[in-house]
């Protein structure tokens, strides 16, 4: 069974799909149960995979029983496996809060499109991580995008623009990667990861294997949505429902931050030459994008929009860890990928709740919010103070690394660029926080939060303070062991 | 010696418990959440006095919780410095907490809960800061501190409250900032950031250091309002009067000179700072010294007077540690309660005032002395003392700065300490004499309720009874000694 996990987190959600949408013309409530069922499996077997590859190591699976370097690999090792556990988990939360929200705010013949649709998305985004095929993974980006555009196309007003220009730009990235795959499959002639790791070794240092490591890191870098390549997201995460954009905000950007990671360390790694030069552009990327999105993120008017812009500078975030090159830096940036998911799932939920309560998503409306619904605002609260690195919470810890990472390797813009713009984050969270506690309320609420949304709220909360207290063992356990494969740190 | 002890843990579980039970009590039990409170603070006050005992018979207590980074303990030790913080913030909590339920129910304040919620919350960080064994540890409390005061400042929730609030955020947290930077700094470099009696940096030397020292120096000081960073003190005096008194008094900004004295001598070694380096940042922080008790004389709202009274005895305990000799770091650590009991009981007078009468300004209290004689004595007690006049405590911490820079052949600071208590004599005895020697007697005024007047009665009667016995109960002198012994030897 424990071999089996690899293939069993991406085929549950993938064959769940096809249920979901063919059991939604028989019965109209069960197919949120079904995705209910898929998300909690998926996050079991995540786990299971998890602490299967802590105890023992990397877990390799051949699909269909073809051996790697022919056939295709899943491939689980320290750093995919976290990831694929706060992914899975994370969607499992978001799905048991958001049940009411989606009848509410979509109409009752789209609730099984839209319930397999996460179930695809869901499969896409495990796919993504787990697998150790850079074509494979390519066929995954594909079915977790086009999930995800036809998701937010189902949103109100302005949607079907924004779904179109994600569309357009997610092609354009998926293209780029190809491209990339296809330089590299030329030179080595391989498509599996671990096997272009030792192709690579003997092929010498060319503009073609340049060429495809740069196009590599462009296409991922707009799924990714890095500065200045991330126009999509904004309008993408803030006219779709408000479900879809709390499913896909703490997950997607976070998979693809995870593939740039792959991508960078994994198959490439720094003593590559032209990679010190990719990582000095990826930093100044990175370092303009967190004043320009920490800026954007103050003076928005919606709710939503700022929150994305607060994700967009967390992605900043992670691209000054992987940029700063150092151990400690790209300690720092897998522990920030990860405490970003609960981060960014608290806060979104949080607001997918908010807009439940009050179908308004101004910050205005916020105003009194501790006194009529104090569990949303603890989620603000809490999400709030992580974001901005206020200790004992999670966001602090990773930001330790980051600064520590900076200062080893002397890239003072980027320890910049990281103090000023939690500093300008402060002001966002503040004038929410602000808002939320220190105003009185002049509006009522339309409903009652679901039960749901407590549950998941509450956990989401909480993990962000164990996150905290784990962040010593996380990079014991999980972070270190995988930077120790990598050989070079 | 250390010993391993629950008596830390107890004292920090006790206000965190105490604050959720005040918030699961709320509004409709409100006197089992004042009673939540009362408790808290009592059995936080036996818990440092069990820790005082630990301490004299020759132990720290200490506690080692868990792994933050690996390397790196969340930790916490009593040892003597720590201690003479904590015995301030939590006597004075027990004290304050008397007083402001007064103050609160006089005023009939609303989101009361709120109130003594963060207030628990807010203890909780000092307690931490003092109790912490390392820097790190410090500074998570440290920002418990400052994010836990926010909706304290902003009580009001009035405009002006809100801007005070975020003027208030806007500076200590990029304080704090700059003091992390500094914290990872070394961590980076030296791989420990625990507090060692000594100090683990020997030299200041080149440039990046130099650098790190004054990012920790001010970015704590930003808490401990040196100049220029003072500006949120005076602004954050919106809030209700007891947070005033026991926060932007006692517990926030001796936690931002805490913070600084232990940077100066637990992690570099101020001894071995360069005459020259020394030298200017005393300077520095004379300019604070001299700069607040001018800024306090113009000041018409008493509150406001009081805050720049208060930036500039943070500063003289600053400047005192960094005379770095043994009677001036001696009459600087003694300065941090002994201010902190004067001030505090200043503060409590001020709240008294304002409930009674709703008179916030210096020009207005002709005459009050003679409705509220009580009231009134206390405060000139408390004003004398600030002036430095025997018996009262504040002398004898002079005394002993006065002495330290002797020691020190600094001789020309001399000049500071004498000017700035003649400024302190320039813009609080003109108070007095308004109380008791101008106006008439306006027969609506009467003192104000026993819970508020007694607190403030004790507080003032404290600072005579430390004045004379500088030892009584809370054994200062000797924790101050040992401190001292810790430095330079016995």
């Amino acid at each position: 069974m424990n071999e089996q996990l690899p293939a069993l987190v991406v085929i549950i959600p993938l064959l769940f799909s096809f249920i979901i949408y063919l059991i939604g013309f028989i019965e109209k409530r069960a197919p949120y149960f079904m995705l209910l069922i898929s998300s909690a499996l998926t996050s079991l077997f995540s786990w299971k995979l998890l602490i299967r590859v802590i105890r023992k190591g990397s877990l390799s699976y051949h699909i269909g029983g073809w051996e790697p370097p022919w056939g295709i690999e899943y491939r689980v090792d320290h750093l995919n496996g976290i990831v694929a556990f706060a992914v899975s988990f994370v969607a499992f939360l978001v799905v048991l809060s958001f049940k009411e929200r989606v009848e509410r705010e979509v109409d009752p013949p789209r609730w099984s499109q839209l319930y397999a649709l996460f179930s695809l998305q869901l499969c896409g985004l495990l796919g993504i991580t787990v697998t150790g095929d850079v074509f494979n993974l390519y066929v995954l980006l594909e079915i977790a995008s086009f999930s995800a555009y036809s998701m937010v196309a189902i949103g109100k007003r302005g949607a079907e623009f924004s779904a179109l220009r994600y569309l357009i730009f997610g092609t354009i990235g998926a293209c780029c990667y190809l491209l990339g795959v296809g330089h590299l499959y030329i030179l080595t002639g391989s498509l599996n990861m671990v096997d272009i790791v030792n192709l690579l070794k003997s092929i010498p240092d060319s503009s073609a294997l340049r060429v495809g490591l740069c196009l590599l890191v462009i296409g991922i870098g707009i799924k990714m949505a890095l500065f200045p390549l991330h126009t999509w997201l904004p309008d993408a995460y803030s006219h779709a429902p408000s479900t879809v954009s709390a499913f896909l905000a703490p997950l997607g950007t976070k998979v693809a931050g995870y593939v740039l990671l792959r991508i960078l360390f994994g198959i490439f790694n720094p003593s590559f030459p032209s990679e010190k030069v990719l990582l000095e552009v990826l930093g100044w990327m990175a370092f303009m994008g967190a004043f320009f999105f920490s800026f954007m993120a103050i003076i928005q008017r919606e709710l939503r929009r700022a929150f994305s812009y607060l994700l967009l500078n967390e992605i900043s975030f992670l691209g000054m860890g992987i940029a700063s090159g150092t151990l400690d830096g790209l300690r720092g940036a897998i522990l920030h990928l990860i405490n970003d998911v609960f981060m960014m799932g608290c806060l979104f939920t949080s607001l997918c709740a908010f807009i439940h309560q009050f179908e308004k998503e101004d910050f205005k409306y916020l105003e009194g919010l501790g006194l009529l619904s104090p569990w949303v605002s603890l989620g603000f609260l809490m999400g709030g103070l992580s974001v901005i690195g206020i200790p004992p919470f999670c966001g602090f810890f990773s930001k330790w690394y980051l600064i520590l990472g900076t200062i080893q390797g002397k890239k003072w813009h980027l320890l910049v660029g990281i103090l000023v713009s939690s500093l300008i984050n402060a002001i966002l969270i503040f004038k929410v926080l602000e808002k939320i506690y220190l105003r009185h309320p002049h509006v009522e609420l339309l409903k009652k939060l679901p039960f749901t949304f407590l549950i998941s709220l509450l956990i989401l909360s909480i993990s962000l303070l164990a996150l905290g207290g784990l962040a010593s063992r996380i990079v014991k356990m999980v972070i270190d062991p995988w930077i120790v494969t990598l050989g070079g740190f | 010696m250390e010993k391993e002890s629950l008596l830390p843990l107890l004292a920090l579980l006790t206000p965190l418990l105490g604050s959720f039970l005040i918030l699961i009590f709320g509004e409709k039990r409100r006197n089992l959440r004042e009673g939540t409170t009362l408790a808290a603070s009592s059995l936080t006050l036996i818990w440092a006095f069990l820790m005082l005992k630990a301490l004299k018979a020759g132990y720290i207590p200490q506690k080692d919780l868990f792994e933050i980074f690996p390397g790196l303990m969340f930790s916490f030790r009593a040892d003597p410095l720590g201690m003479v913080f904590l015995l301030l913030s939590t006597s004075l909590w027990l004290i304050i907490s008397i007083y402001s339920i007064g103050y609160m129910r006089s005023l009939n304040e609303h989101a009361q809960t709120r109130f003594f919620f963060c207030f628990s919350l807010a203890i909780l960080g000092a307690i931490g800061v003092a109790l912490s064994s390392n820097l790190l540890s410090l500074f998570v409390f440290y920002e418990i501190l400052t994010i836990s005061t926010f909706p304290l400042v902003a009580h009001e929730e009035n405009l002006d409250a809100l801007r005070a609030g975020r003027k208030y955020l806007v500076y200590l947290l990029s304080g704090a900032s700059l003091g992390l930077f500094g914290i990872i700094y070394l961590w980076g470099h030296y791989h420990n950031v625990s507090f060692v009696a000594g100090g683990f940096i020997k030299e200041v030397k080149d440039g990046v250091l130099t650098f790190v020292f004054f990012s920790l120096f001010l970015g704590f000081g930003t808490k401990a309002a040196l100049m220029p960073f003072h500006e949120w003190l005076p602004s954050a005096m919106i809030a209700p009067t007891p947070v005033s008194a026991l926060l932007h008094a006692v517990a926030v900004v001796k936690a931002g000179v805490f913070s600084c004295l232990r940077v100066l001598y637990f992690v570099f070694e101020a001894k071995k700072l360069s005459p020259e380096f020394s030298f200017w940042l005393s300077l520095f922080v004379s300019v604070t010294v001299i700069g607040a008790n001018l800024l306090a004389i113009r000041e018409d709202n008493l509150k406001r007077r009081l805050a720049f009274s208060t930036i500039n005895n943070l500063a003289v305990i600053l400047l005192g540690a960094l005379m770095l000799s043994k009677e001036a770091l001696k009459g600087a650590i003694l300065h941090i309660p002994f201010h902190g009991f004067m001030k505090i009981t200043l503060f409590m007078c001020a709240g008294s005032i304002y409930v009674k009468s709703k008179k916030e300004r210096v020009s207005e209290l002709d005459g009050i002395g003679h409705n509220m004689p009580f009231t009134m004595g206390a405060f000139t007690v408390s004003a004398l003392g600030l002036c430095g006049m025997p018996p009262i405590c504040g002398f004898l911490s002079k005394w002993y700065l006065c002495l330290g820079t002797l020691e020190a052949s600094k001789n020309w600071f001399l000049l500071v300490w004498l000017t700035s208590s003649f400024l302190d004599a320039v813009y609080f005895l003109p108070i007095v004499y308004r109380a008791f020697f101008k106006g008439e007697k306006d027969p609506k005024i009467k003192e104000a309720p026993p819970s508020m007047t007694i607190p403030l009665l004790l507080t003032a009667l404290g600072s005579i009874v430390f004045g004379l016995f500088p030892n009584f109960a809370f054994h200062l002198l000797d924790l101050v000694k040992m401190v001292i012994s810790s430095f330079w030897g016995v």
